[in-house]
C-alpha cells in the first residue's frame, strides 16, 4: 500500500513538472503554489516511508507496471531499506520546498527552475522505488539530468557553464559504471528484477563493488570522484543546493548500500579495506579543502565531501564485519552509517537553507564580503549556528551521535582476523577524529567570519531577515537536529529492520534502555545519553545565570571595543576567512595543497602597498583529471582519422570487428 | 518508592560531586600559582586568590562592546556549563557515580569540544585581531589535540575494554601492570593536557605581550560576571585534566560503588594527593621548559597524535601490549 502510495506521488510530482513548465510565466504566485504542491506529495511520501519502516517493515509485494522495455516491465518495490532512504528523501525534499515557498520568489529566471524541480524530486523518489536494474537505473539517469538542468540555471555565470560540464561528464561516467555493474550482476540470464539478481549466479563480485564504488561514489563524492560536487553543488539555486548536498548524494548512498549489501552478496574481506581507505582519505581531504574556501556555498560541498566519507567508514567496517560472520558489530557500524545519513541530510539541508537565506538578504556568497550578519538576521543565525554545532559534531547535537556510534564499531575491530584490517582501521579512525576536529575549526569559520563580527560591505550592513517560510524551514530542521541528538535511541531503533535486513542482525533495542540512553553491546563497555547530557547543561546554565543575576551585579555598560587599547574603526582589520585559516594551511596545506605563500614587499621609500600571494593546487585535478582530459583529447584527434575513410574501408572495419565478436564468444563458451 | 528514593540519593551523590569540584577548582589554580611563584623565588599570591578574583569580577559591571551580539552574551554560561557537567561526570574521589554513564569518554571529549567552539565564536563576536587571532590559533590547536585525545581514548578502551570511565578506572584498579600502550597513552595525555590547559609551553597564562596569547586573547573582550564564568571554566578545565590523568593513570584510593564513609573519605583525600601532586608537577614542568613559537606547536601536538596512534596501533596488532 505505501508503495502505491508513494508511485501516486511520484506521478503527481511528475505532472506538477508538465504544469510548471506552464505556470512559470505567472510570477511568484505560480511558483509559490508548484513549491506548495511539492511540500504536500513530499509529506505524503515522507508519511509513507514511515509507515512503511516502522509499522510494515517486511517486504512489500512488488508493484509491476507496463512500463520501460516490453519484456521486462517496470518493479516498483518497498523494504526496510528503500523505506528508510524515501524517509530521507522526502523529509530533506519537503524542507527544501518549504523554504522554497519564501525562496523561489526571488528566483530570477524561474521557467528554468519551476519545470525541473518536481521532476528532480520525482527522480530521487524513483530511484529508492525501483526494484528492477532497468527501472534504476532510468531513474538514476533521470536524477542526474534533472539536477544538471537546475546546476545550468543561471547559465549565464561562466562559472556555472563549467560546473555543469564538469557534472555532466562525471554523471555519465557514474552512470556507465553502474550499468556495467547491473550487466553483471543480471549475469547471463538477463534477470533484471532484484529478486531474480538476488537468486541467478553472481560472475566477478570484486569487479562490481568496484564498479559500485565508482558509479555511486562519483555520484555521492568519494575522493577522488568528487571533482564535480564543489562546482556544480554551489552553482544551483540554494534549495536545490540544499537536496543535492543534502539528499542526492543519500541516493547514491542508497544504490551502493543496495548494489553491495543486497545484490552482491557475501562480501570478501578485501572490499572492506578498499572502502575504508578510501572513506578515510575523503574525511580528511574533504574537511580540509572545506578550510581553504571563501565562498559559503562552496564550504558547504566541500563539508558533503567528508561527510560522505564518515558514511562510507561505517558502511566499510559493516562490510568487514559482515565478511569475517560479525553480524552484531557489523549491525553498529551499519546503522552508525545510516544515522550518518539521516543526520547529514538533516543539518548540511539547514546550512544551505541558511546559506541561500544569506545570499537572498545580501547577494553575497563570499564570506570576505559578509560579516555581522548576527545582528541583522538573528532567527537565521541561530539556526545556521544549531546547523554548525550539529555538523561539527558537538554533544547534544545529532551529528554526535552518529561519530560516536562509528567510534564504537571502531572500537570494536580488533577482533577482526584480517591483517590488513587490523592497521588500515585505527589510521582510519585517527583520520575520523581529525576530520572531526577540523569540521570544529571549519565551522567556527563559516559562521564566525559570516554572522559574527562587523559588516565588511555595505550589502552586509544593510540585510534584512528572510520571510516566514524560509524561517519555518530552518526551525524545523534545527529542531529535528537537536530532537534526533537527545533522543537517538527512539532513531537507532527505526533503523532495526534495515540492518536486520542487511547483514541479519540490529542493534538492541534502545528505547527500553534506562533513561533512553545510548547503548550499542552493554553499558558497562559503552553508553551516551544525550537527553541528560543536555538536561545537565541547561540546568547548569540556567543555575549559574540565576545564581549570577540574583547574588550578584546585573549591570551592563555599552562602550566600545577594548581590543588592547587600539580599536580600529575600520572592519578590515578583522580576522577574514582566509587569514582565519592561514595557521592550519601552514600547517596541513604545505603538503596536502602545495600551497605556497608569495610575499612582494616594495622598496623602502615606494608607497605602493605590500602584497601577499598564496597559491593553492588540488593535486586530484591536477595529476588525475587533467592527464586524463588531455590523454581523451589526444585519442579524439588521433580517431579523428577515422572519419574519412572510404566505403570499402568501412566495410573492412565492420568485417573486423564481427569476426574479432564470433572470436570472443566462441572462445569465451 | 525504592526508585524514587535511589534517583534521590544519585542526584545528591551527583549534586556533592559537581559542588566539589567546583570548589575545588579555583583552588588548585592558586595552589599552581603559588607553586610557580615560590619555584621562581617569588611570594607569589595567596593561594585562595581566584577566589576573591571571581567574588571581585562577579559584583562588577559588565562592559560589552557596543556591537557584541546575543552570542557573546550567552556563551560564557554555556561554556561554564559545558565544562562543568564534564568535569562533573569524571569519578573524583568514587567510582560508580549514578550518571557518571550519561557520557562515556569520547562524549566527554567532544563536550569539552563544545565548550571551545563557543568560546572560539565569542573570539570573533565583537571583530577585533585579537580575537580574530585567538580563535584562528585556539582552533589550530584544537584540530591536533582532539584527535590525539580521541587515540588515547582509542588505546586506553582498547585495555579496559570499555569507554565507561568508572569501569576503566575499575579495571586499572584490578589489573594494574605496566603496559606499553598505556605509556604512550600517559606521555601523550600529559601533552594534551598541557596544550588544552593553555600553559607553557604552548601558551602563556601570565603573559602580557598580546600577540604570543591564544587563550587570553580570546577572551580579550570579556569583563565582569562574563570573565568571571570564562575563568572559573579555565580552572575547571585544569581540574578536569588532572582528575582524568588521576582517574585513568593512578586510579587508587577511589572509593568503588556503594561503599562506606570510610572509603569515600579515604577516596577524598586520594584525590586531594593527587590534585597536589598533578598541580605540583604541572608547574614543575612550566618552570623549566620555554615557551614555543605559534607554528612548534602543532609539532608538539602531533608527537601526542602520533603516539595516541601507536599505542592503538599496538594494541590493534596484540591485546597483550
Amino acid at each position: 500500500m505505501p508503495t502505491v502510495v508513494a508511485l501516486l506521488g511520484v506521478a503527481v510530482l511528475l505532472g506538477t513538472a508538465g504544469l510548471a513548465v506552464v505556470a512559470s510565466g505567472r510570477g511568484a504566485a505560480a511558483s509559490r503554489l508548484v513549491y506548495a504542491v511539492c511540500l504536500a506529495v513530499t509529506l505524503v511520501n515522507l508519511g509513507a516511508g514511515c509507515v512503511h519502516l516502522l509499522l510494515v517493515s517486511a517486504r512489500a509485494p512488488a508493484v509491476v507496471l507496463p512500463l520501460g522495455l516490453p519484456w521486462i516491465g517496470a518493479h516498483f518495490r518497498l523494504d526496510a531499506l528503500a523505506a528508510f532512504f524515501l524517509i530521507v528523501v522526502n523529509l530533506g525534499a519537503a524542507g527544501a520546498s518549504l523554504f522554497a515557498i519564501g525562496y523561489g520568489a526571488h528566483e530570477r529566471s524561474p521557467a528554468r527552475v519551476l519545470p525541473f524541480y518536481p521532476a528532480f524530486l520525482a527522480g530521487m523518489n524513483l530511484v529508492v522505488l525501483a526494484d528492477d536494474a532497468f527501472t534504476f537505473l532510468l531513474a538514476w539517469e533521470f536524477m542526474s539530468l534533472t539536477s544538471w538542468a537546475l546546476v545550468m540555471a543561471h547559465h549565464h555565470d561562466p562559472e556555472n557553464r563549467h560546473a555543469g560540464y564538469v557534472y555532466i561528464v562525471m554523471a555519465c561516467f557514474g552512470t556507465l559504471t553502474l550499468l556495467l555493474a547491473f550487466g553483471l550482476l543480471a549475469g547471463g540470464s538477463g534477470g533484471y528484477a532484484f529478486d531474480q539478481i538476488r537468486a541467478g549466479e553472481r560472475a566477478l563480485p570484486g569487479l562490481v563493488l568496484i564498479l559500485a564504488l565508482l558509479g555511486a561514489g562519483s555520484k555521492a563524492g568519494l575522493v577522488p570522484l568528487h571533482a564535480w560536487l564543489p562546482l556544480a553543488h554551489p552553482a544551483a539555486p540554494s534549495h536545490v543546493s540544499a537536496l543535492m548536498s543534502g539528499v542526492m548524494t543519500k541516493v547514491a548512498v542508497y544504490g551502493f548500500i543496495r548494489i553491495v549489501f543486497d545484490l552482491n552478496g557475501a562480501p570478501a574481506s578485501w572490499w572492506s579495506i578498499l572502502v575504508i581507505a578510501m572513506a578515510g582519505i575523503t574525511c580528511v581531504l574533504g574537511v580540509l579543502s572545506a578550510l581553504m574556501q571563501h565562498d559559503l556555498k562552496r564550504l558547504l560541498a566541500y563539508h558533503t565531501v567528508e561527510n560522505i566519507g564518515i558514511v562510507f567508514i561505517g558502511l566499510g567496517l559493516a562490510l568487514a564485519f559482515s565478511a569475517h560472520g560479525m553480524n552484531a558489530p557489523a549491525a553498529i557500524a551499519l546503522t552508525a552509517a545510516l544515522l550518518h545519513v539521516f543526520n547529514h541530510s538533516l543539518f548540511k539541508s539547514l546550512l544551505f537553507f541558511g546559506s541561500g537565506a544569506v545570499l537572498n538578504a545580501t547577494g553575497e556568497r563570499d564570506m570576505e564580503r559578509l560579516g555581522g550578519l548576527i545582528h541583522t538576521m538573528p532567527l537565521t543565525a541561530f539556526t545556521f549556528l544549531t546547523g554548525c554545532a550539529a555538523i561539527s559534531a558537538l554533544p547534544p547535537l545529532n551529528g554526535f551521535v552518529s561519530e560516536w556510534l562509528t567510534f564504537q564499531a571502531i572500537l570494536l575491530s580488533p577482533s577482526l582476523p584480517s591483517w590488513g584490517l587490523k592497521l588500515i582501521v585505527p589510521a582510519v579512525g585517527a583520520m575520523l577524529a581529525l576530520s572531526a576536529a577540523l569540521a570544529a575549526a571549519c565551522f567556527v569559520k563559516a559562521f564566525g567570519v559570516t554572522f559574527l563580527g562587523r559588516p565588511r560591505t555595505a550589502a552586509a550592513q544593510a540585510a534584512t531577515e528572510v520571510d516566514r517560510y524560509s524561517l519555518a524551514a530552518m526551525f524545523a530542521f534545527a529542531a529535528l537536529c537537536l530532537l534526533a541528538g537527545i533522543l537517538p535511541g527512539l532513531f537507532i531503533d527505526g533503523l532495526a529492520p534495515v540492518a536486520q535486513s542487511l547483514v541479519g542482525a540490529r542493534m538492541p533495542t534502545q528505547s527500553t534502555m534506562a533513561w533512553l540512553s545510548v547503548v550499542p553491546v552493554a553499558e558497562s563497555r559503552s553508553s551516551y545519553n544525550g537527553l541528560l547530557v543536555f538536561i545537565f547543561i541547561a540546568v547548569s546554565a540556567l543555575a549559574a545565570a540565576e545564581v549570577i543575576h540574583r547574588y550578584a551585579s546585573r549591570e551592563v555598560r555599552r562602550g566600545p571595543a577594548w581590543d588592547c587599547g587600539f580599536p580600529d574603526p575600520d572592519p578590515a582589520t578583522q580576522y577574514t576567512a582566509d587569514s582565519f585559516a592561514q595557521p592550519i594551511r601552514r600547517v596541513f596545506g604545505a603538503t596536502v595543497f602545495r600551497a605556497r605563500e608569495h610575499v612582494q614587499m616594495p622598496p623602502p621609500g615606494d608607497a605602493r602597498p605590500a602584497r601577499l600571494t598564496v597559491t593553492l593546487r588540488d593535486l586530484i585535478w591536477d595529476l588525475l583529471y587533467l592527464p586524463l582530459a588531455a590523454g581523451t583529447a589526444l585519442a579524439a584527434e588521433r580517431l579523428n582519422r577515422l572519419q574519412f575513410l572510404t566505403i570499402r574501408q568501412y566495410l573492412s572495419l565492420v568485417f573486423v570487428a564481427l569476426v574479432g565478436l564470433l572470436l570472443v564468444l566462441s572462445i569465451w563458451s | 518508592m525504592v526508585l524514587i528514593l535511589e534517583l534521590i540519593l544519585g542526584l545528591a551523590l551527583q549534586g556533592l560531586q559537581m559542588a566539589l569540584v567546583l570548589a575545588l577548582a579555583p583552588l588548585l589554580l592558586g595552589f599552581t600559582r603559588k607553586v610557580k611563584a615560590r619555584l621562581l623565588r617569588r611570594r607569589g599570591p595567596p593561594v585562595l586568590q581566584p577566589y576573591r578574583d571571581l567574588l571581585k569580577l562577579i559584583g562588577k559591571e559588565a562592559v560589552l562592546a557596543h556591537n557584541a551580539s546575543w552570542l557573546f552574551r550567552t556563551a560564557p554560561y554555556l561554556i561554564f556549563a559545558a565544562t562543568w557537567v564534564a568535569a562533573a561526570l569524571i569519578p573524583t574521589f568514587a567510582t560508580g557515580l549514578p550518571f557518571s554513564w550519561a557520557a562515556d569518554l569520547i562524549a566527554l571529549v567532544a563536550l569539552i569540544g563544545s565548550a571551545r567552539f563557543l568560546l572560539a565564536l565569542a573570539g570573533m563576536d565583537v571583530g577585533t585581531s585579537f580575537g580574530g587571532i585567538g580563535s584562528s590559533r585556539e582552533m589550530l590547536f584544537a584540530s591536533l589535540a582532539e584527535p590525539a585525545m580521541v587515540m588515547i581514548v582509542f588505546t586506553v578502551a582498547l585495555v579496559a575494554g570499555s569507554t565507561q570511565l568508572s569501569a576503566i578506572a575499575n579495571f586499572m584498579l584490578d589489573n594494574a601492570t605496566l603496559r606499553v600502550s598505556l605509556g604512550l597513552a600517559a606521555t601523550a595525555l600529559v601533552i594534551v593536557a598541557v596544550a588544552e590547559n593553555a600553559r607553557i609551553p604552548v601558551d602563556n597564562p601570565a603573559t602580557h605581550l598580546e600577540l604570543t596569547m591564544v587563550h587570553e586573547a580570546m577572551v580579550l573582550e570579556y569583563s565582569g560576571r562574563h570573565l568571571a564564568l570564562i575563568e572559573a571554566a579555565a580552572a575547571l578545565k585544569l581540574l578536569l585534566y588532572v582528575s582524568l590523568i588521576g582517574c585513568i593513570f593512578v586510579p587508587w584510593g577511589l572509593a568503588p560503588l556503594g561503599s562506606g564513609p570510610g572509603a569515600l573519605a579515604i577516596g577524598l583525600l586520594a584525590y586531594l594527593g593527587k590534585l597536589i601532586a598533578g598541580g605540583f608537577l604541572l608547574v614543575l614542568f612550566e618552570t623549566s621548559i620555554a615557551k614555543m613559537r605559534v607554528f612548534r606547536v602543532p609539532e608538539f601536538l602531533g608527537i601526542a597524535l602520533m603516539l595516541g596512534l601507536l599505542g592503538t596501533l599496538l594494541l590493534f596488532v596484540s591485546r597483550s601490549f
